[in-house]
């Protein structure tokens, strides 16, 4: 493979022209190529009009999620022939979000939604001088939750989120439990209060969209049946 | 369409540019006591402390009784003796009660089976003044950074600090000597915003992203030490650049410390335990620099691994894969992503990476800004504060030991923040804004939206971090190094004809990236004209033609200033000797 076409979603506020489709042609340049070194090609010997966020460039800032030939994913991360149909890549924004530039959405509802699940230790019992001590067994419970990097592939590729406005998503709802989780934290209560809603959690339905989109392997579906059981628990 | 000169401007008390680690840590503070805002190029846990991995350093004694003495002599032995003892004194001693502090707020630390928080050995950390090993690391799986900066984010939502997200700084205000906020550009919308604060801290990051094998985030481009050398005040240490000696070869990005700590070692195509040679006693574990220079030797003399003969082998396999997945998982990943390379089976190609900017803006153990005054002695910038890996304290000389970065951010951000705060109480009214205030920064946005130079901005940079590889990078002479001069002045004046494609205002990258490459050749000037003119090999800087570390000549900090005409001049100051309460560390042959 000596090319590839990335085919991108292009839009520009300013220019009053519908979001549009543009090709380019990419060169492999050294093997395992990464989506984002494709993109940088364009902007920097093409076209200096593409947008795109990047940050780290590995994988952990959560920067660059894009959906790309249909699936969410990190163009940091991905190698360009791990994911090329018939030499050719579709680059669109995360589905489901307001566009600003190109391939950046504006991900203020999708933070707000993060926000309101009180995503902080919760303690009131006074901290001791030296450190909480929460045991190997207590920390596993954590593995596959703070890993989080709110890239938003999760949320943005769940048909629930796109369908309810007020539907917290994955990606909130795996952060929550995070902390309902920690054996440090005493704030379950006011945090179950808050997802004891008709759209807050209970409008999963169990998609899996989310499992699949994590570019950190991570389970929200999981987290969020946690959090369902909790109330229901705590009900009954 | 023209860009709208219009400018917002905010007043706040006191205001943080940059939301890593030491930006959050002291916005923290700060906002405790007086109205406080950050801006951020970035959404804050986008910043690059999050890809820090191994852990942050604190005598906490967890696994073998430590003391922050051990942790200050180790700090100071791998400074090469540049870092300045009361500051490194300081962050020794507040060490634990940082990571302490860490862990109330909800950092998920890997534990030790009684419950207390894990550590782990890193390069440079001894028990006893060198004696034997320590674990002194105090870590998250291999994700430190990710979980120190997620939580610190965490706290602050939960304090509700104020944030302008995905703000980048155009200019540093000064009115006479004062400093009074910054003028930024709203990356989304695009627009002009003048934040006149009481005090400002810059908390902006590195810039070993001038380096084309780097670890560093696009972000790392020197943003603050840059503005800080345009508003006429010097940067410190310009030329003591880290290169960690296990970056994936080819991407450059990093294989934490860590690896080595959990029982990792090095070979070279013969299979040899290189280190073994370099560094005796402290073989794998000895300080960055060290070995650094140990696979670039190896490299250098055809002993390198591959058909090229030009990456050292990292070996890991050897502990076990559920040791590996459970404290190194990271690590797995980016080596599976990166070299294709299941670590768990074979080891990793690995060479020198530029990784952290030891060099920056000089400040005092109080992250207040300081300067050579009028009589030649230190003063304070008034309502100037820096910290983290934008400030240099000093406490990490010529070279900064693995963990010493995210206890920098914690110490130094929590005690900017005080500072700020009691500055910002003690003021009263906000300081006068000077005539035209942000004049220079609109007018760098306005000349490249409206320049027909032509050039395109990309090869400059590519090439630029090419150059600084090849002429300034792990070893370094003059000729390589005047000749790079050269070719700096060239890449300028290329600069000078970049013109922009895109001229909107929303979400404007090529904006951005083009001042991102005006703040990279201010930095890469002034590494140039600091590593030229210091004739000795110290820590990070070593000279082929001048091996030796020479104390009588240069154990002397360097302070770069920015000419008009890009050029830089230099001055020097002395190395602060004297600690706190203990007695000083007294030059010494640094032997590992």
């Amino acid at each position: 493979m000596d090319s590839v076409t990335f085919t991108i979603l292009r839009y520009d506020p300013a220019s009053g022209q519908e979001p549009h489709y543009q090709d380019y042609q990419v060169k492999i340049t050294k093997p395992g190529m990464m989506i984002l070194d494709g993109l940088n090609q364009i902007r920097w010997e093409q076209d200096g009009t593409l947008a795109y966020r990047r940050s780290c460039r590995e994988g952990v800032c959560g920067s660059d999620g894009v959906n790309v030939n249909g699936a969410n994913m990190l163009t940091c991360v991905t190698h360009i022939e791990e994911v090329a149909k018939n030499g050719r890549l579709v680059i669109q924004p995360l589905p489901g979000l307001p566009l600003v530039k190109d391939l950046v959405v504006d991900l203020d509802d999708f933070l707000q939604k993060y926000f309101t699940v009180k995503p902080y230790l919760i303690t009131r019992t006074p901290d001791p001088d030296k450190e909480r001590l929460q045991t190997p067994a207590e920390r596993k419970k954590l593995d596959g939750l703070y890993e989080c990097i709110l890239c938003a592939c999760c949320s943005s590729s769940c048909p629930s989120y796109w369908a309810d406005p007020r539907y917290l998503g994955p990606s909130a709802l795996l952060n929550v439990w995070r902390f309902i989780e920690d054996s440090r934290d005493e704030g379950a209560d006011e945090r179950l209060d808050i997802l004891d809603d008709h759209h807050a959690s209970w409008r999963c339905h169990t998609i899996l969209n989310c499992v699949e989109a994590c570019p950190k392997g991570l389970n929200p579906t999981k987290a969020i049946a946690g959090i369902k059981k909790a109330l229901v628990n705590r009900r009954f | 369409m023209p860009i709208s000169d219009n400018i917002t401007i905010h007043r706040v008390d006191a205001l943080v540019v940059g939301a890593g680690g030491s930006g959050l840590r002291a916005a923290l503070e700060a906002g405790r006591q007086v109205n406080t805002a950050v801006i951020s190029q970035v959404f804050p846990t986008r910043s690059h402390t999050v890809s820090a991995q191994g852990g942050i350093g604190a005598s906490l004694s967890n696994v073998e009784q430590d003391d922050w003495r051990y942790h200050m002599f180790d700090t100071v032995k791998g400074s090469d003796w540049l870092g300045d003892q009361d500051a490194i004194e300081f962050m020794c001693r507040e060490a634990p009660s940082v990571v302490i502090e860490l862990e109330h707020m909800g950092l998920p630390f890997s534990r030790m089976d009684d419950g207390r928080i894990y550590q782990r050995a890193f390069g440079g950390h001894t028990s006893k003044f060198g004696a034997g090993s320590v674990h002194r690391s105090c870590a998250a799986a291999d994700r430190t950074g990710h979980a120190m900066l997620h939580t610190l984010f965490e706290e602050c939502l939960k304090h509700g600090v104020r944030f302008y997200n995905e703000f980048y700084m155009l200019e540093l205000i000064v009115n006479q000597g004062v400093v009074c906020g910054v003028l930024a550009w709203d990356m989304v919308k695009g627009g002009f915003h003048l934040f006149h604060a009481k005090a400002t801290l810059f908390a902006t990051g590195g810039y070993s992203r001038v380096y084309r094998t780097t670890s560093n985030a696009h972000i790392c481009t020197g943003d603050g030490a840059a503005l800080t050398l345009r508003a006429g005040l010097p940067c410190e240490d310009m030329e003591f650049v880290q290169f960690h000696p296990t970056g994936i070869y080819g991407a450059g990005n990093l294989i934490t410390e860590g690896v080595r700590g959990e029982g990792g070692y090095l070979v070279n195509c013969h299979k040899d335990r290189f280190m073994e040679v370099c560094a005796p006693h402290e073989k794998d574990l000895a300080c960055r620099d060290v070995v650094s220079r140990g696979i670039a030797e190896e490299v250098r003399h055809g002993r390198g691994c591959g058909p090229n003969k030009d990456y050292a082998l990292l070996h890991i396999e050897h502990i076990g894969k559920e040791k590996i997945m459970e404290r190194l998982p990271g690590i797995w990943e980016l080596a599976m992503v990166f070299a294709g390379v299941d670590c768990t089976k074979e080891p990793i190609p690995v060479v020198p990476t530029g990784h952290y900017s030891m060099g920056g803006i000089p400040t005092d153990r109080f992250a207040q800004v300081v300067a050579p005054g009028p009589d030649g002695g230190e003063q304070v910038v008034p309502g100037f504060y820096a910290a983290g890996e934008a400030a240099c304290a000093s406490v990490h000389g010529a070279n900064r030991l693995g963990t010493n970065s995210l206890l920098d951010l914690m110490v130094f951000g929590r005690e900017g923040g005080k500072q700020m705060a009691r500055y910002a109480m003690d003021l009263g009214d906000w300081p006068e804004l000077p005539e035209n205030a942000g004049a220079k920064g609109l007018a760098e946005v306005q000349g490249l939206m409206e320049s027909k130079g032509g050039q395109r901005l990309g090869v400059i940079m590519e090439t630029l971090r090419a150059d600084m590889e090849r002429h300034c990078g792990v070893f370094r002479t003059e000729a390589d190094m005047v000749e790079l001069k050269h070719k700096l002045k060239a890449h300028r004046a290329a600069f000078a004809q970049v013109s922009l494609a895109d001229h909107g205002a929303a979400y404007n990258l090529d904006l951005i990236e083009a001042l991102e490459l005006g703040h990279m050749l201010d930095v890469c000037a002034a590494i140039t004209e600091g590593a030229l003119a210091r004739q000795e090999s110290r820590g990070g800087h070593y000279r082929d033609d001048f091996p030796n570390r020479d104390d009588d000549n240069w154990h002397q900090h360097t302070l770069s200033y920015l000419e008009p005409d890009g050029g830089v001049s230099l001055a020097y100051k002395p190395v602060r000797m004297q600690p706190l309460t203990v007695e000083s560390i007294a030059l010494a042959e640094r032997k590992y």
